[in-house]
C-alpha cells in the first residue's frame, strides 16, 4: 500500500512538473502574442522601465562600483606577482563586460525587481484586480504582462552596461588612485584589449538573455501564484531561486558558445 | 415580465469531479433587478462567472441578448463584456492608478475619446456614486465603502446593460449598506440596465430587488419576488431568510460522533 501511494505521489509530482511547463511555455508564447500594446502604447512600458529599471539604479551602481573596487584590489594583488600591474586596466574591464556585469547586475535584478513583479501580479490576482481587468474585455496579458516584460528585456543590458561602468570606475579609483597603477597603462591596456564584438557584444546578448528569462520567470510566478498571503511568499522565494540557478545556468551555456576556444 | 436579457438554461458546472452546479434554469428580464442568494460556497458566484464568461458549463449555456456565451471566441466575448460591468466582492480597484484612473480605465481602453471628454464623464460617474471629489486620491486612502461605491462608478463607467454585483454588501456598516443598495436600485433604473446581484444579505437586498432566486447547494430551491420569499414557508428559505439557528442547515459541521470521539460512550 505504501508502495503503491509512493508511487502515486512521484506521478502526480511529475504531471504537475509537465503540466506547469507547458502552461509556462504558453503563458510565454501568448505574452510574445499580446506584446503589440507595450510597443503601440509605449508610454505602458515606459512606466514599467521606470518601475523595474530606474528603481533598481542605486543598487546597480553600489554594488558595481564595490565590485570594481575589490576587482582592483585583487587583481593587482596578483599581477604584482608577475610584473604585470600594468594590465590592471584589462583584467578589471574584461572580468566585468565579459561576466560579472551581466551575471551580477541580473542576480541583483532578479532580487529586486523580478521579486516586485511577482508580488506585484500575485496581489493583483488575489484582490481580484486581473479578474476584473478581464471582465472589462482587457486582456491582462496585454495590459499587465507583457509591458513589464519587455520593460524588464529592455532594462536588463542597460543596468549590465551601467553596473559594468561604474566597476571599471570601481577598480580605476584603487588601482590609480589609490594604489598608484599608471593612468595612462590602466585605460591603453583596457582599449587595446576590450574587443567591442567579441567582448562587448557578447555581454550584451548575455544580459538580454538574463533579463528575457528573469522577466518571464517573475511574471509566469506572478500569474501563477496561488491567491493567498502563503502563495504569494512562496511564488517571490521562487521568482529568486529559479532566476538565479536560470542565470547562472544559461551564463554557462553563453558562455562555452561565445567564449569557447578563444 | 419583460423579455430577458439573460438566460440560464440547464447549467450544470463541476471542479473535477465535485459537483458546484446542478441544472440551474435562470431568467434575468431586461431591466429588472435580480438577486441570487444563498449560502457561501452554494454555488452563486459561479453562477455569475458563467454569465461572464469565465467559466464554461459541461451541460447547458447561458445566453445573454440571444448569444451562447461559451461558444463566442475570444473576440466575440470582450464584444460582450464591453457591455457589461461587474462589482466585485471587495471593490477590486486598481492599486497603483487613483480613483480618477480606475473610473477612466475603460474608457481609456475601449474608446478614443478625448481626455477633456472622459475627464467629465469621470465627474458625472464619481457624482453619481456621491464620491465627487475623491479623483486623487489613491484606492489604500479610502474606506471600505468608499472603495465599493469608487468601483461601482467603474462598473457603470460605460453605461453597460448588466450589471454583476458579487457581494456588493459584504463587511460594510449599515450606513454605507443602505447607500450602496439604493444606489444598485437608482443605477439600474437610471441607467435601463439589468442587474444580477448575488448576495447573502437577505434585508438590505430584499428592499431593492424585482425578484429573488434561492439557491442551495447548486440548486435552486425557491424563487419569486421579495414579497414571496417574505412568505415563504419552505423551510431553508424560512430558516436563512428570519436567520435561524435550527432548520434544515445543521450548526455542526457532519463528521464523527463528538461523544464517540471523546471516548465517552451513552
Amino acid at each position: 500500500m505504501n508502495i503503491v501511494g509512493g508511487l502515486k505521489g512521484i506521478g502526480r509530482r511529475v504531471v504537475n512538473a509537465v503540466w506547469r511547463t507547458g502552461y509556462g511555455a504558453r503563458f510565454f508564447l501568448m505574452t510574445l502574442l499580446y506584446s503589440g500594446m507595450s510597443f503601440r502604447r509605449f508610454r505602458l512600458t515606459m512606466r514599467e522601465i521606470f518601475f523595474s529599471g530606474v528603481m533598481s539604479l542605486i543598487i546597480i551602481l553600489v554594488a558595481g562600483m564595490f565590485v570594481g573596487m575589490v576587482l582592483g584590489l585583487q587583481g593587482y594583488e596578483t599581477l604584482k606577482r608577475y610584473g604585470s600591474e600594468s594590465a590592471l586596466g584589462s583584467l578589471v574591464a574584461l572580468s566585468l563586460v565579459r561576466e560579472l556585469g551581466p551575471v551580477l547586475a541580473a542576480l541583483l535584478f532578479a532580487s529586486r525587481a523580478g521579486s516586485a513583479m511577482t508580488a506585484e501580479i500575485g496581489l493583483m490576482k488575489a484582490t481580484e484586480q486581473i479578474d476584473a481587468m478581464e471582465l472589462m474585455a482587457v486582456n491582462p496579458i496585454a495590459r499587465v504582462v507583457a509591458p513589464r516584460f519587455w520593460a524588464g528585456v529592455i532594462s536588463m543590458p542597460l543596468l549590465a552596461a551601467l553596473f559594468s561602468a561604474m566597476g571599471v570606475f570601481g577598480g580605476y579609483v584603487v588601482g590609480v588612485v589609490n594604489i598608484g597603477v599608471d593612468e595612462g597603462s590602466f585605460w591603453s591596456q583596457m582599449q587595446a584589449s576590450v574587443d567591442f564584438q567579441h567582448d562587448i557584444l557578447n555581454g550584451v546578448i548575455k544580459s538580454l538573455v538574463f533579463g528575457l528569462a528573469v522577466t518571464a520567470i517573475a511574471l509566469f510566478e506572478g500569474y501563477d501564484a496561488p491567491p493567498t498571503a502563503e502563495g504569494v511568499s512562496g511564488a517571490t522565494t521562487r521568482t529568486v531561486v529559479e532566476s538565479s540557478l536560470a542565470i547562472l545556468m544559461l551564463d554557462f551555456i553563453l558562455t562555452a558558445f561565445m567564449f569557447q576556444g578563444a | 415580465m419583460s423579455a430577458p436579457l439573460v438566460e440560464v438554461c440547464d447549467v450544470n458546472f463541476a471542479y473535477d469531479s465535485r459537483p458546484i452546479l446542478k441544472g440551474i434554469n435562470m431568467s434575468f428580464p431586461k431591466g429588472k433587478l435580480v438577486a441570487i442568494m444563498g449560502l457561501s460556497g452554494c454555488g452563486k458566484t459561479t453562477i455569475l462567472r458563467h454569465i461572464g464568461g469565465v467559466l464554461k458549463p459541461t451541460k447547458g449555456y447561458v445566453k445573454i441578448d440571444g448569444k451562447v456565451v461559451h461558444e463566442l471566441d475570444q473576440q466575440g466575448l470582450y464584444a460582450m463584456r464591453r457591455k457589461m460591468g461587474m462589482l466585485f466582492q471587495f471593490g477590486a480597484l486598481f492599486t497603483d492608478m487613483t480613483v480618477f484612473d480606475n473610473v477612466a480605465f475603460q474608457m481609456r481602453e475601449h474608446t478614443d475619446l478625448p481626455e477633456e471628454i472622459i475627464r467629465d464623464l469621470v465627474m458625472m460617474k464619481l457624482h453619481a456614486v456621491g464620491l465627487y471629489g475623491t479623483q486623487d486620491l489613491m484606492p489604500g486612502e479610502l474606506s471600505g465603502g468608499m472603495a465599493r461605491r469608487v468601483a461601482l462608478a467603474r462598473t457603470i463607467a460605460l453605461d453597460p446593460m448588466l450589471i454583476m454585483y458579487d457581494e456588493p454588501f459584504a463587511g460594510l456598516d449599515p450606513i454605507s449598506l443602505t447607500v450602496v443598495g439604493e444606489l444598485i436600485r437608482k443605477l439600474n433604473d437610471a441607467l435601463g440596465a439589468t442587474s444580477i446581484v448575488v448576495t447573502h444579505d437577505v434585508q438590505e437586498s430584499l428592499k431593492i430587488v424585482d425578484y429573488v432566486y434561492f439557491v442551495s447547494n447548486g440548486a435552486i430551491i425557491a424563487e419569486g419576488s421579495a414579497d414571496d420569499i417574505r412568505a415563504s414557508g419552505e423551510a431553508f428559505v424560512k430558516q436563512f431568510v428570519h436567520g435561524e439557528m435550527d432548520g434544515p442547515i445543521p450548526f455542526h459541521y457532519p463528521g464523527n460522533d463528538f461523544n464517540t470521539d471523546l471516548g465517552v460512550h451513552a
